[in-house]
């Protein structure tokens, strides 16, 4: 088992060669203030965290700690009170689809259809392709989620799953550099949630795009992670501990739970989770 | 591919016989039968208890009506008079007859006499059309306007003429009110300056609407001979009803869902896409249903827009029916409060197919 420090920085190996991969988001002294009528609350302070290219970190952490405030930052949905977040270097100045968000709720519009759903994303960020392009690309990414039949359907007429499963489409077919997840699978039953988990890991391991998810699920946080960084409860969160998993990449969800580290990580975990 | 398409049309088609199939399944499953069966007569039991007192009451108003008129000819003419009017009262003659609420078998007759006088009526215009033919084409060519029928208009032409106005006064206010509420909607600034605006304008009564269209009109008709009853009338209509629809988009607008808002930033979406393919979309229930409000509202104060504005429909059937004071005339006013409160019920249930139809969360709305 191993623990790290924020700054481990993975390497990975290209003709023999180690070359350390490149940061592809940096927190840096991350600080959220929310005014209140009794003074100022301090969400978060001093939050460092750095994520590699390719990499995927799961987050968690109490309720209320401020992790879906950190999330929401780096999405440029909330304002930054204090320190910076870059993108490969380049300063987070509000939303855009650089980063591609998964909310917890699917968030999908209601009076489109699935496939519309998915091509007012990729509309926007390839409006050069031609038409047949854009709807190659997103029938490819619903195809992956395994909704072929759905393209026309309604959001309305899909069920939860089905709808968080668009919402993946929709992340990925805008082709972001950084894929942001805030407990997209929070609001479904575990059978549905192992699926979802197991689509979202199949594209990701295609994809390889740096991935940032929040969870409340120990397991789920394993089984998808590289590293699994643990908040402090707030007010004045930051990043209490960080668990590098390193199980081979593609992963089964056997293979995790046969894996010998596979307890002690989750004892890891539930015990910062429960001091 | 091809088997792509053909499975497609298929389902189409599939698509197309589903509602059929639903219906006949509500319509003969046979527990919805009986249900049904339930519903309708009760529906059925209920307007014949209706009837049923109604028939009563009338009865007993024209009862007490009568008998203060025997009593009055007995107590000032003496006997002989008295007689004489209770003879006039049973034989039905239509010069004593007390004036009171009719009954409904009176309502029935004055119905179809009005239906009969509207072919007699129509009888007369074609024959006053044919008549004038001639002159009139001769009157067209030398550049002048032709000759119209200008008698009497008949219950059902008046029934048109309102439905007239109501939909010109719907079309007026949705062609304000849609789009100032979307632009206030949109703004902040804009809806608080708006807002005092609106909120003393909202509560004003058709009356006084009614007076400020007719200040204007007038003074725009002027030296004109055209009838500008009807300009009148559907403007003021529209500008009473409208603003149900002005509050109900301006909130639909600016309360979208915040999920559908944040997705929208993340794709970073234009201003032009983010008003057409997201807040109008997600407020078009709310837009709807202030449209299905100002329709009710605009029938409501028709009736006395009509009656201010001498607009010939049922507004000013109904007034001077009143002042009419025939024997028939109040069974007319009941027979026209029936066909407004059905029309009234007619264009409510319209507006709520309309707005299911927009409707993306078909659980929404009643």
């Amino acid at each position: 088992m191993s623990t790290s420090t924020i700054n481990t920085t993975n390497t990975y190996s290209e003709n023999g060669i180690l070359y350390p991969s490149k940061v592809m988001l940096d927190l840096k002294d991350l600080k959220k203030v929310y005014p209140t009528p009794k003074g100022d609350y301090v969400v978060l302070e001093n939050l460092n965290l750095q994520i590699m290219e390719e990499e995927f970190v799961t987050i968690i952490g109490h309720s209320g700690c401020g992790k879906t405030t950190m999330l929401s930052m780096i999405a440029g949905l909330n304002p930054i009170s204090g320190g910076n977040i870059a993108i490969l270097g380049n300063p987070v100045k509000g939303p855009g689809p650089d980063r591609g968000v998964i909310f917890q709720s699917p968030s999908l519009m209601p009076w489109m259809t699935a496939l519309q759903n998915v091509l007012l994303g990729v509309n926007q960020v390839f409006p050069h392709a031609t038409k047949t392009q854009r709807t190659d690309i997103a029938k490819y990414y619903l195809h992956k989620v395994g909704l072929d039949g759905a393209f026309d359907k309604k959001a309305t007429e899909l069920s939860q799953g089905m709808q968080q499963r668009v919402g993946i489409a929709r992340a990925f077919a805008i082709k972001p550099k950084v894929l942001l997840l805030d407990e997209p699978f929070g609001m479904l039953d575990s059978l549905t949630r192992g699926e979802l988990q197991d689509i979202l890991i199949e594209i990701w391991n295609k994809e390889k795009i740096t991935a940032v998810m929040i969870t409340h699920d120990v397991d789920e946080a394993i089984f998808l992670a590289d590293r699994v960084v643990m908040m402090t409860s707030g007010p004045k969160a930051k990043i209490g501990d960080v668990l590098n998993i390193d199980f081979e990449r593609p992963r089964t969800r056997k293979s995790v739970l046969d894996h010998p580290d596979y307890y002690t990580y989750r004892k890891h975990l539930i015990d910062f989770l429960e001091h | 591919m091809k088997q792509e398409i053909t499975l497609k049309q298929e389902s189409q088609k599939l698509n197309v016989m589903k509602p059929i199939t639903e219906f006949f399944k509500l319509k003969f499953g046979k527990v919805n039968f009986l249900k049904g069966f339930k519903k309708t007569g009760i529906t059925i039991l209920s307007i014949l208890l209706f009837l049923g007192f109604w028939h009563l009451g009338s009865k007993s108003l024209y009862n007490k009506e009568a008998d203060y008129k025997i009593e009055k000819a007995l107590t000032e003419q003496g006997q002989a008079a008295a007689d004489a009017e209770r003879a006039c009262i049973a034989s039905g003659e239509s010069g004593c007859q007390p004036n009171t609420l009719p009954s409904p078998t009176q309502v029935w007759a004055s119905l179809q006499s009005l239906i009969a006088d509207h072919y007699i009526i129509k009888q007369k215009k074609d024959a006053f059309a044919t008549k004038m033919e001639a002159t009139n084409q001769k009157l067209i060519a030398n550049g002048k306007d032709a000759i119209v029928y200008t008698g009497r208009a008949s219950f059902i032409d008046t029934v048109l003429t309102s439905i007239k106005t109501v939909f010109a006064g719907f079309l007026l206010a949705l062609l304000i009110a849609v789009p100032i509420g979307i632009i206030i909607g949109l703004s902040p600034t804009l809806r608080s300056a708006f807002n005092w605006f609106i909120q003393i304008f909202k509560p004003v009564s058709p009356v006084v609407w009614y007076l400020l269209v007719f200040m204007i009109v007038k003074t725009i008709y002027i030296g004109k001979s055209s009838d500008n009853a009807f300009v009148i009338s559907f403007i003021s209509v529209g500008l009473c009803a409208m603003w149900a629809t002005l509050v109900n988009t301006a909130m639909g607008v600016a309360s979208v869902d915040k999920d559908y808002i944040n997705v929208a930033k993340v794709l970073k979406l234009g201003t032009f896409q983010k008003v057409f393919k997201v807040i109008l979309p997600s407020s078009l229930p709310l837009i709807f249903t202030g449209l299905r409000i100002t329709l009710s509202v605009a029938w409501m104060v028709l009736i006395a827009i009509e009656l201010l504005a001498q607009s010939p429909g049922l507004g000013l059937f109904v007034w001077e029916e009143f002042q009419n004071g025939a024997n028939d005339s109040n069974s007319k006013i009941i027979v026209a409060m029936f066909v407004i409160g059905i029309i009234g019920f007619l264009l409510d249930r319209l507006m709520l197919m309309v707005q299911q139809m927009v409707s993306f969360n078909k659980n929404e709305g009643i």
